[in-house]
């Protein structure tokens, strides 16, 4: 075919462009300058900046190794003086000396239960409510109603249960119980107003709130084919709900559920201010009683001597511990379900 | 195929009826029981504390006990104090945290920190409280609003942190590689630009933080303890207002009492108020996303 | 055996759009009817409303007279007895992963209060059968759960989970749009076996695949029934020049 054209060493065009290079010079050098210093004045701020942000990431560590760290530290008197007999004994004598932390541990306990027992029911129905039967315009008023309920202050519940629940549980609905229900034992002895009943009615009104926004996301991440499958078959709206859509959510609500009573665990104000803070075991709820954080909140600042401030960090410990499993726990069953998405569980 | 008759399946039963506006009625139910202590509560507070609340409530320190009068004002301060002390510990570590999680955390060590910070959320707070006597109290060996701020501020960090991640991680990757382009260094893109754009998403967090743990008594119970007079040195015992409310709420007079009504009713306006900005601005789109 | 449907001007809504324009159509039992048309047409709207799951969307409505055999759909009739009776199989198989494979052919039963256990093992095997995935799965009936098959297997799952519970008609959105070619030809074998039983409608985008299957085909287009006649009219000899264009691939 012959020879391959020669690249064109002079084009005209090409000239022109040339020659404007040559003008373009002085500024290019500038940005020339300017591209060369960047990269070796930016090591050292870089540099800077990344041990700030790894040492604010490593305060997260270290505050709650530091925490650990007290906790155990401070318990050691108690633990090595009472041992394991620490969580079964029922005597919490400070003047004499013994330290038995069961009483507390069965306050705990129980005030928790039972304020699970009541909210899940109304957490779960309060969630279906919102997700499945409310009209759409009303959806976001409630459900910001209910996340308020999530903002008061613990001391504010407490407060409201003193002067407002409190006598309504006196005057009205433990004589009722116990008239009706005395029998079993649970609702016997004198209506005082405050005791374990208040203590678990108020925590379940605080916990409420986070099992339910918990249930309305998984309720919500449950496809819209599924509620379909199961209406196309001939259900009602409850069967499609009880089948196509609880059904399914059942392991997040679980989760709800565990993250709830890690809360009702550790909640304190509240609960000191309605519970009667008796150390005493008693079958009845009306009977007042006492939970390991209030003793704690109650007693750590007139603790007298180095024994008894180590029993009530050792109940500290043992809050710590229990709250840390149930919350990993509760937290595994939510990831598993959406995904692994952030969870909003506080507030 | 076709053997047998098809099975007798009724029109629905009266039962499966019943049972579907039996379900209705109950989450009505709920809906209404939940709802209705915030309500009573929200009406009790003002009607309880509006009367209470008057100049002197307002800017008075308590009277002795049995003298009627006096009022919080100390209480309002310190609470102040121990919330500026605890955001100062809180709101940089928290964005901090936050920063490293959504920028240089997407890996295995950074899984990590969030699950310990996921753990320190769920800490009750009375052991935090006991973390900070035991790390500020004992060696100063003295009540003071520092060690209040500290464990507020500590309980702050987690609700920080996991805001900012979230706000971070929403800004779309795109404006860091413009800004990497065109030659700004990382940590430069990191504070001005990206952090920048989410700004008012972590802001929010900022804020949801506090008001959480604004209303927080347990922690303050012995490390800032209280106090009955003026204090502004955050070296000395400080009131607070959450405080101030427990000690008078339990209290067998009724003149307190009444105080603890209108403490309450201000903290919760406090409370209610940043939880109501947050969301009044947040749902209209103020977030600035991309 | 399948009964006929009758369609009387029916008109259906999203919100203020009238989606759905006075659709008159007469679909007869024991055949499969095919409804084709480009995306956005209605098709699949109409097909909801025969069994009233149209109005399960919020703000969604339909108005007109269906008469599925003697039943009156937009009647009395309770919409919940008005689905028991039309079956429906949607484009994304979509069985119930917490049951068993047992569990999903028998949850239609066991909602309408069907407690005989030896008449439910009866009947499961039967609409196993029926949906030809028995002998795959007879050995795990109860062992694995709904969500564990193949993708042609658990739309074959849903269709046994929706003849267990003897509809007379039998509605299919798109079933095979969501599976691989081979899985499509079983479904589609399926379907011809199944009219012998049953009226089946179809919803399809694929005009090939209403040509294998449907002896009769309407054809929708922006909500209007345009042509509704024998398959191999619709697309040998279309009486309308949109259905022509349509079929012969000229739009949609």
């Amino acid at each position: 075919m012959g020879e391959l054209p020669k690249p064109a060493t002079s084009i005209p065009a090409l000239a022109k462009v040339d020659a404007a290079k040559e003008h373009r010079k002085p500024i290019a050098t500038v940005l020339e300058k300017i591209r060369q210093s960047h990269p070796s004045s930016s090591r050292i701020p870089d540099g800077i900046f990344r041990i700030i942000i790894l040492l604010s990431a490593a305060s997260v560590f270290a505050i709650v190794v530091l925490v650990v760290w007290e906790l155990i530290a401070k318990s050691q008197l108690s633990l090595h003086q009472f041992g394991i007999k620490f969580f079964y004994g029922h005597d919490w004598d400070p003047v004499n000396g013994n330290f038995g932390a069961m009483p507390f541990i069965y306050g705990t306990l129980v005030s928790s239960f039972l304020a699970l027992l009541l909210a899940v029911p109304l957490s779960v129905g309060v969630a279906v409510f919102i997700t499945e039967m409310c009209p759409q315009g009303l959806r976001a008023i409630i459900s910001f109603l209910v996340e308020l309920l999530a903002a008061i202050p613990s001391v504010i519940y407490g407060l409201w249960a003193i002067f407002v629940l409190a006598p309504i549980l006196r005057d009205y609905v433990e004589p009722f119980l116990g008239k009706v229900l005395g029998w079993t034992g649970f609702f016997s002895g004198p209506a005082y107003g405050l005791g374990m009943l208040a203590a678990g009615i108020i925590l379940a009104i605080m916990i409420v709130p986070i099992i339910a926004s918990i249930t309305r996301e998984v309720l919500v991440a449950v496809p819209q084919n599924q509620r379909e499958a199961v209406l196309a078959l001939g259900a009602t709206r409850w069967e499609m709900i009880r089948m196509g859509v609880l059904r399914n959510a059942r392991i997040g609500i679980v989760g709800g559920v565990i993250l709830g009573l890690g809360r009702a665990l550790g909640e304190t104000m509240a609960v000191t201010m309605v519970i009667g803070n008796r150390p005493e075991i008693a079958k009845s709820l009306f009977a007042p009683g006492y939970t390991m954080a209030s003793v704690i909140a109650n007693e750590f600042s007139e603790a007298t001597g180095d024994l008894y401030l180590s029993a009530l960090v050792e109940i500290g410990l043992a809050l710590f511990i229990v709250t840390l499993i149930v919350n990993a726990l509760a937290r595994l069953l939510v990831w598993s379900i959406t995904g692994g998405q952030n969870v909003r569980a506080n507030a | 195929m076709h053997s047998m008759a098809p099975p007798v399946l009724k029109p629905i039963s009266l039962w499966r009826r019943f049972a579907n506006q039996g379900a209705t009625a109950f989450a009505i139910l709920t809906a209404i029981l939940v709802l209705a202590p915030l309500m009573a509560i929200f009406i009790y507070l003002v009607i309880k504390g509006v009367g209470a609340i008057n100049w002197d409530f307002l800017t008075k320190t308590p009277k002795p006990v049995g003298e009627s009068g006096g009022g919080m004002a100390n209480a309002i301060v310190g609470s102040g104090v121990i919330l500026l002390i605890s955001s100062l510990i809180g709101i940089p570590l928290g964005i901090g945290s936050g920063i490293y999680l959504a920028e240089y955390g997407r890996n295995r060590l950074g899984d990590m920190v969030r699950f310990t910070a996921d753990v320190l959320n769920g800490v009750p707070s009375i052991v935090i409280g006991i973390a900070a006597y035991s790390l500020v109290v004992v060696p100063q060996k003295h009540f003071s609003a520092l060690s209040g701020g500290v464990a507020l501020g500590i309980m702050m960090i987690p609700t920080v942190a996991r805001a900012t991640e979230e706000m971070l991680l929403m800004v779309p990757n795109s404006i860091r590689e413009a800004a990497f382009g065109l030659g700004i260094p990382k940590w430069r893109t990191t504070l001005s630009i990206t952090l920048r754009t989410a700004s008012a998403g972590v802001i929010t967090g900022c804020m949801l933080a506090f008001a959480r743990v604004a209303g927080e008594t347990a922690p303050l119970l012995f490390t800032a303890f209280g106090n009955q007079f003026w204090n502004l040195n955050p070296n000395q015992p400080t009131a607070a207002l959450p405080l101030q409310i427990f000690v008078y709420a339990i209290s067998p007079f009724d003149e307190w009492h009444k105080q603890a009504w209108a403490g309450a009713l201000i903290l919760i306006i406090m409370i209610v108020g940043a939880v109501a900005a947050v969301r009044i601005t947040t749902s209209r789109g103020r977030l600035k996303g991309a | 055996m399948g009964v006929g449907i009758e369609v009387k001007d029916l008109n259906a809504w999203y919100g203020k759009n009238l989606s759905l324009k006075s659709i008159n159509m007469t679909v007869p039992a024991n055949h499969v009817t095919a409804v084709i048309g480009p995306s956005g047409c209605g098709k699949s709207t109409f097909v909801r409303c025969l069994n009233r799951m149209h109005e399960t969307i919020p703000d969604a409505r339909a108005e007109g007279t269906v008469k599925v055999g003697e039943m009156e759909v937009y009647g009395d009739a309770d919409p919940v007895d008005v689905r028991r009776r039309i079956g429906m199989v949607f484009q994304k198989p979509n069985p119930f992963p917490t049951m068993s494979i047992y569990g999903n052919v028998a949850a239609g039963l066991k909602l309408n209060g069907f407690r005989n256990r030896k008449q439910m093992d009866e009947l499961v095997e039967r609409s196993l059968k029926l949906a030809a995935l028995w002998d795959e799965v007879k050995d795990n009936l109860h062992k694995k759960s709904g969500a564990s098959l193949s993708g042609g297997q658990q739309q074959r799952l849903c269709i046994a989970r929706a003849l267990a519970v003897e509809p007379e008609v039998l509605l299919m959105d798109e079933p095979a749009s969501a599976l691989d070619p081979i899985s499509t030809s079983k479904i589609e074998e399926l379907i011809f076996q199944l009219k012998q039983h049953y009226t089946v409608v179809i919803v399809t985008h694929n005009m090939q695949q209403a040509a294998r299957v449907a002896e009769l085909t309407g054809f929708f287009l922006m909500g209007s029934l345009i042509e509704y006649d024998k398959t191999e009219k619709i697309f040998t000899n279309p009486a309308d020049k949109r259905t022509e264009d349509y079929v012969t691939g000229r739009f949609g």
